[in-house]
C-alpha cells in the first residue's frame, strides 16, 4: 500500500497547462481537438479504476457525500463501447448497491441496478444521458462522455479573451445537433499538451453561463495524465459537486466477467476496495 | 434473547474496532421507527394501528478470500403485541471460486421481472409487511437454503436447495379485516411440510443474454406458499387445517431495452401437484401465468411504468363442477394491471412514489402513494398511504377495503 502511494506521489506532477508559442488552434480542427480530448479524458488505458468521493454542496454549505468504487473497461477503439461497474459505500442507505452500465455511443446505454436488501437485479430505463448522476451536478454524460458526433464543434478565440481559464489552450464551442441537453452550447477549454479539459462553461438558452466544470487537479498515473479532482458548479442554484479520485489506476487487468449479473450480486472484494 | 443481544453487540464493537486495520470486517446498521395508523376503521380487535414498532438492525460482514460471512439481525419492540424479540433476517457463508460459487444459510432470493407480482419468484413473501407500510425490504422473507452457482460460457446456472419450508406471511386476522368463508370455525391448525429429503424444495434458474435481452429459464419443485383451507367436514365443520399443496413451476422471463425504455415479459406454468385434474376444490388448480411490463424515463428524474398480468386456470370445467358452494367463484381468466411512477427532486433526496394495482376482472384496487426524504446522509423518513377497495368483499384487495392506513418510516442509518 505504502509502496503504491509512493509510486503515485513520485509520478505526480502538475502538468503545464499551456503550450508556448504559436496558437495551436491552427493545426487541428475543432472535432479533432474534441476527439483527442475524449481519448485523454474518458478512454485512457484498457481499463481504469478509482475510488470516487463526491461532495454535493448546497448553496447554504450543507454537504452530502456519495462514495463509490468505479471500474471501467474499454471495448473496441477509443470513442467506442465501454462497460462501467460501480459499487456504493456511501450514503448508508445505498451501501452495497452496485450499478452497471454498458455504454454505447450510438444508442441508449444498458443499465442494471442491484438492490442488496431485496437481492434483486433490475434493468433501469436509461433514455436520458443528460440526467443527473446520483443527484449530483454531474450528468451521466459528464461521467462517461458524450458522442463527438452529437455536437457541432467550432474553434473559438475565447482562450484569448479576458477571464479565460488558460491562455494557451484550445477553446471549442460545441452545440448539440439535437435539443437533447439542458444547455444550448458549451465552451470547452482544452489543454494543448494533455488534451484534458481545463474548464467547461455551459450556456443556457439566453446565452448566459450557468454551469461550470473545472479540472482542479491532474496527476500522472502510470504515465497517463488524469484529472483526479474536479468540480461542477451550477451558478443558478449555487449548488456544486466536488469529485476526487483516489486509488486511481490503469490497466489492472479487469476481467470481462466482472460486468455480469453474477458479480453485480456479489461484487468481488479485490475489485471494489 | 438478552444473550443474543449481548453477542451481537460484542460482534458489532469487534467489527468496529477492526474496521481500520482490516477492511475485511465491517459493521453497519440502523435504528428505525415504523408506525401505521388506520384511516378507515378500527381493527377487528379494536386497535387503531396496523403496525407500531421500533427496530434496530445490525449488519456484519467478514471476509477472507474465498470465504465471506454475512449477518443481518434485527432486534425490535412491537407495541401492538407488546413484544420484544430478535430476528435473524439473513446469515450465510459465501464461497467464491473462479467458475462457481456457493451460499449456505439464511438468504433472501429474488428472481423474475415482475413488479410486486411473482410468477417465477417462488420464494417467501411477507404481505403483511407490504400492506402495513413497512419498508420494502421486509416484503421478502429469507429462506434457509443452499444456493450453488456455476458460470460456464454457455449460460449461468443457479440451483437452490431448500430443506426447510417457509410459508408466505399474510396479514394477522386481529389487525386486518379480510374475507373468511368460514368465520364460525375458530379451531384452526396449520400443517406445514416437514423437513425430510423427499420434501426438499428445488429451484433452478438458467440465464444468459439473448440478442440484448436478459433471458432466464426457471424450474421449481416445492409447495404453494399460500395455504389451502381444509375443513374436517363439509356439512358440519368444526376444524380447519391450513396446508401447503405440492407445486411445480416451469417458466421463463426476458428483460431488455425497447424504444428508450425497459420492456419485461415473464411467463410460468404452475402445475398443481396435489390436484392434477383440477377436481379437488380444496387445492388450487393448475394455472398459466404471464406478465408484460414497460418502464421508461418521461423526463429527467421522472420514471413511469405499467404492467399487465394474466392468470388462466387450466381445468376450469373441473373447477366449476366441483367447487364448494359458499366459496366465491373464481373467474377462468384473471387480470391485474399495475402502474408505478417515481419522481426524484432536490438532488434526488426527495422521492415521490406512486404504485397501484387494479384488477379488471375482480374490480378491486390497491393504491400506494409515498413521499420519502433524506434529511441527511444518515436520516431518512417516509410517509405513505395504502388504500384498498373493490366491488366485492371477497376479492384480494376488495376484502381489504376497511384496512386503509397511513404509515411513517423514520430511519437513522450508519
Amino acid at each position: 500500500m505504502l509502496k503504491y502511494l509512493l509510486a503515485v506521489l513520485t509520478l505526480t506532477i502538475i502538468f503545464p497547462a499551456a503550450v508556448k508559442g504559436e496558437n495551436p488552434a491552427h493545426s487541428m480542427t475543432a472535432a479533432e481537438v474534441m476527439k483527442k480530448s475524449q481519448d485523454a479524458f474518458f478512454y485512457q488505458g484498457v481499463d481504469f479504476k478509482a475510488r470516487v468521493m463526491m461532495k454535493l454542496v448546497s448553496k447554504t454549505g450543507a454537504v452530502r457525500v456519495r462514495e463509490l468504487s468505479m471500474l471501467r473497461k474499454n471495448y473496441g477503439e477509443s470513442g467506442g463501447d465501454q462497460k462501467y461497474f460501480m459499487y456504493f459505500f456511501q450514503p448508508a442507505d445505498v451501501l452495497d448497491m452496485t450499478f452497471m452500465v454498458y455504454k454505447y455511443p450510438k444508442k441508449d446505454d444498458d443499465r442494471w441496478l442491484f438492490v442488496p436488501a431485496l437481492n434483486m437485479v433490475r434493468r433501469i430505463a436509461a433514455q436520458d444521458k443528460s440526467s443527473s448522476f446520483v443527484g449530483s451536478d454531474f450528468t451521466y454524460e459528464d461521467v462517461s462522455g458524450r458522442d463527438i458526433e452529437d455536437d457541432a464543434h467550432e474553434l473559438v478565440m475565447e482562450a484569448k479573451k479576458e477571464g479565460a481559464p488558460c491562455k494557451e489552450c484550445y477553446a471549442v464551442k460545441s452545440a448539440p445537433k439535437a435539443a437533447d441537453t439542458a444547455y444550448s452550447y458549451k465552451i470547452s477549454y482544452i489543454d494543448g499538451v494533455t488534451f484534458l479539459p481545463v474548464e467547461e462553461r455551459y450556456y443556457d438558452l439566453g446565452g448566459e453561463v450557468y454551469k461550470v466544470f473545472t479540472a482542479d487537479e491532474v496527476k500522472v498515473i502510470k504515465g497517463i495524465p488524469t484529472v483526479t479532482k474536479r468540480t461542477m458548479k451550477n451558478l443558478q442554484s449555487g449548488h456544486r459537486t466536488e469529485v476526487s479520485f483516489t486509488k486511481a489506476d490503469y490497466n489492472i487487468g479487469v476481467e470481462d466477467s466482472l460486468f455480469s449479473e453474477r458479480f453485480l450480486r456479489k461484487p468481488p472484494k479485490n475489485r471494489i476496495e | 434473547m438478552r444473550k443474543t443481544i449481548i453477542v451481537l453487540l460484542a460482534l458489532f464493537f469487534a467489527a468496529q474496532s477492526g474496521h481500520a486495520s482490516a477492511e475485511a470486517l465491517s459493521a453497519h446498521g440502523f435504528v428505525q421507527g415504523n408506525y401505521s395508523a388506520n384511516i378507515d376503521s378500527a381493527n377487528p380487535d379494536n386497535g387503531n394501528y396496523k403496525w407500531s414498532e421500533e427496530r434496530g438492525q445490525l449488519k456484519l460482514e467478514a471476509s477472507k478470500d474465498p470465504v465471506r460471512f454475512f449477518l443481518k439481525a434485527d432486534a425490535f419492540y412491537g407495541h401492538l403485541d407488546e413484544k420484544a424479540d430478535v430476528e435473524l433476517r439473513e446469515g450465510y457463508l459465501d464461497y467464491t471460486s473462479g467458475s462457481w460459487d456457493l451460499r449456505a444459510g439464511r438468504q433472501v432470493l429474488t428472481w423474475g421481472v415482475g413488479d410486486m407480482v411473482f410468477i417465477n419468484d417462488v420464494f417467501p413473501k411477507d404481505y403483511e409487511a407490504f400492506f402495513s407500510g413497512r419498508p420494502m425490504e421486509y416484503l421478502k422473507k429469507g429462506v434457509d437454503a443452499i444456493k450453488a452457482g456455476v458460470y460456464p460460457d454457455l449460460a449461468s446456472f443457479e440451483l437452490v436447495v431448500i430443506p426447510f419450508f417457509e410459508p408466505n406471511n399474510y396479514p394477522a386476522a386481529k389487525r386486518f379485516w379480510m374475507y373468511d368463508p368460514m368465520p364460525t370455525v375458530t379451531n384452526r391448525v396449520t400443517d406445514q411440510p416437514v423437513s425430510k429429503p423427499a420434501n426438499t424444495e428445488l429451484a433452478l434458474r438458467a440465464y444468459r443474454d439473448i440478442i440484448g435481452f436478459d433471458t432466464s429459464f426457471y424450474f421449481y419443485k416445492g409447495y404453494y406458499r399460500q395455504p389451502s383451507m381444509t375443513p374436517d367436514s363439509f356439512t358440519a365443520p368444526s376444524r380447519i387445517t391450513f396446508s401447503y399443496p405440492g407445486l411445480l413451476v416451469y417458466g421463463a422471463s426476458a428483460q431488455g431495452a425497447v424504444a428508450g425504455g425497459v420492456a419485461s415479459v415473464e411467463a410460468g406454468y404452475w402445475a398443481s401437484q396435489d390436484d392434477a385434474k383440477g377436481t379437488n376444490p380444496l387445492v388450487p388448480n393448475s394455472e398459466v401465468k404471464f406478465l408484460g411490463g414497460y418502464q421508461r424515463q418521461i423526463a429527467e428524474d421522472l420514471t413511469a411504468g405499467a404492467q399487465y398480468m394474466g392468470e388462466y386456470m387450466a381445468d376450469y370445467g373441473a373447477y366449476e363442477s366441483t367447487r364448494m358452494q359458499g366459496f366465491p367463484k373464481e373467474p377462468r381468466y384473471k387480470q391485474l394491471v399495475s402502474v408505478r411512477a417515481q419522481y426524484l427532486l432536490m438532488h434526488q433526496t426527495l422521492r415521490l412514489g406512486w404504485f397501484n394495482f387494479w384488477s379488471p376482472t375482480d374490480k378491486d384496487y390497491l393504491i400506494n402513494p409515498e413521499i420519502r426524504y433524506n434529511f441527511t446522509d444518515h436520516v431518512w423518513g417516509a410517509l405513505g398511504v395504502n388504500f384498498f377497495g373493490g366491488a366485492k368483499d371477497t376479492t384480494r384487495f376488495g376484502s381489504l377495503d376497511r384496512n386503509d392506513n397511513v404509515y411513517t418510516q423514520l430511519r437513522y442509518e450508519l
